[in-house]
């Protein structure tokens, strides 16, 4: 079977984001996400990486450029159901058990309630949480926590997932468990996934590409595909030729990053 | 907590008030005090013996004051503070008399609600609840409306309506707050209860504390009122261990530690 030529999911053309304080977040930012692609968004911190994943949920509004989700405006793509965002934090509700929690999109759009059942059943599964369904969060590790905030992403099977640094609070071997998790994931069903972390080894290993933002105002200064071969799984991260791809994104990066004025002497 | 370690928590405290019971004892018999002015606790507890059935009668009446003014205190108190997450309006141009109610003397306004809710229980509980209800209202709203950005957004992802928010985020995310203030107001509505009965306790049949008070200080019956106080103070603390435990409960529900199978 040929594949169609990949359509633009998310297309950006000169995003620029002011926040009310006046403080400039995204300027002049060009982007284009295909269909089913898994993207990795890294840049120095405070750079709008998480600006930007806001602004393609609809949830914060662009100043300058547009920017289109499946041709539509954001707000209009995520009212389909057809975008999720996987935060920072895990953001369950202790009071729900883990099946309330991830039913909860569904509960909120009104389906019907053998539907989120069933949905909700599935996603747990999906992640290997099924038997803590009634459990409560407080019961849960962090890592455990994180796959739940997954699963309830997952649970409308939405066409785009944006994930806004969602492992980096864990420690690292949990990190690389939920790495896999994710790419087990997207290797099933495909989905067009966009996300920001601060680890250059993990966007190596997750994205097809890896685009660097430049520091504030941010705008894309590298673009660069990543050439290891999938399925990937977190073990690849020791390989050499890992290590070379890691090197030039770190590279990217640096140049990115505003100077620090401790560094002045090193110039290559 | 255990019941061994509750014991040893609460050893400490006993002894306390067991040696003061005997300084108590030892400086009235060395300064050889009037029973009318300082009674023994020899005394005092003669006579709350005597009139024990009495003093559970006046205790009993007093918590349904109370009881009835913190009821009324959390009915009102959540919806004004739901009211005040609602809007900001409302909560900018109701909050100052919110404060009102808190700053207003009790005893200058009892007289009043007597006058116009005449004596009796209604009126007991009216005092209890104006005296309690502040706490509900800045705890409810503060729970109400500090609520984590990342859950907004989330409700946000799914257009939850503000309903929606309210219902399955705003108001069970804001328990804890809710039962912080109760165990706060469940000590206020005794006082509140005890100071309408002070104004509203009379012309029934049976007086609560507040009017026992009241009537055996005007006699003179000293070791009776000691009584009578020690009834008070102890009924305070036995609503705010009802409280307490009550909120207890609802939190442990609510961290899911008693979670039902959904």
């Amino acid at each position: 079977m040929t594949e169609p030529a990949p359509a633009p999911h998310i297309e950006a053309r000169g995003l620029g984001v002011q926040f009310a304080g006046g403080v400039q977040a995204l300027s002049g930012l060009d982007l284009v996400v295909r269909r089913g692609e898994l993207l990795a968004l890294i840049g120095p911190s405070g750079c709008g990486k998480s600006t930007f994943l806001r602004v393609a949920a609809g949830l914060a509004p662009a100043s300058a450029g547009t920017i289109t989700v499946a041709g539509e405006a954001p707000e209009r793509a995520r009212a389909r159901r057809a975008v999720a965002f996987v935060f920072q934090d895990p953001t369950l509700l202790p009071w729900r058990s883990l099946h309330a929690n991830v039913r909860l999109p569904l509960e909120l759009a009104r389906a019907p309630k053998a539907e989120q059942t069933t949905a909700a059943d599935a996603a747990l599964a999906l992640v290997g949480l099924s038997e803590f369904a009634a459990a409560p969060p407080t019961a849960l590790s962090g890592g455990m926590k994180m796959r739940a905030s997954l699963a309830r992403a997952l649970v409308t099977r939405p066409e785009l997932l944006l994930l806004d640094e969602p492992f980096g609070a864990l420690d690292e071997l949990t990190r690389e468990r939920l790495n896999d998790e994710l790419l087990r994931l997207w290797e099933r069903d495909r989905f067009t996934a966009l996300a920001v972390t601060h680890s250059v080894a993990e966007a190596v290993l997750l994205g097809d590409r890896v685009i660097v933002l430049s520091g504030r105002p941010g705008r894309v200064v590298a673009d660069i595909p990543i050439a290891l071969p999938r399925p990937r799984r977190a073990a690849l991260i020791g390989s050499p030729e890992f290590a070379a791809i890691a090197a030039d994104v770190r590279a990217h990066l640096r140049a990115a990053a505003p100077p620090d004025p401790s560094d002045l002497p090193v110039r290559t | 907590m255990s019941l061994a370690s509750a014991a040893r928590a609460a050893l400490p405290p006993l002894l306390v008030f067991l040696a003061l019971l005997g300084l108590w004892q030892l400086a009235c018999s060395a300064l050889a005090l009037p029973a009318y002015l300082v009674p023994t606790p020899a005394e005092v507890a003669r006579e709350a013996a005597a009139h024990v059935g009495e003093l559970a009668q006046a205790a009993l009446l007093t918590a349904l004051g109370a009881l009835g003014g913190l009821g009324a205190s959390l009915v009102v108190g959540g919806l004004v503070a739901v009211l005040f997450s609602q809007s900001q309006t409302a909560a900018r141009s109701l909050y100052p008399y919110a404060i009102f109610l808190q700053t207003v003397p009790i005893v200058a306004v009892a007289p009043l609600i007597v006058v116009w809710f005449g004596t009796g229980l209604q009126s007991v509980v009216l005092t209890a609840a104006i005296l309690s209800v502040f706490p509900i209202i800045t705890n409810g709203t503060t729970g109400l409306v500090r609520v984590d950005p990342q859950l907004l957004e989330l409700f946000a992802m799914s257009d939850a309506s503000r309903l929606q928010l309210l219902l399955k985020l705003r108001l069970p995310g804001s328990l804890p707050y809710f039962v912080a203030g109760a165990k706060i107001s469940g000590g206020l509505a005794v006082i509140g209860a005890i100071v309408g009965e002070f104004f509203a306790g009379f012309g029934a049949d049976e007086l609560g504390l507040g009017a026992l008070i009241l009537q055996t200080s005007g006699r003179l019956q000293t070791a009776y009122l000691f009584a009578a106080i020690f009834t008070a103070t102890l009924l305070g603390l036995l609503l705010f261990g009802l409280v307490a435990l009550l909120g207890e409960l609802a939190l442990r529900r609510w961290r899911g530690r008693e979670l039902a199978v959904s």
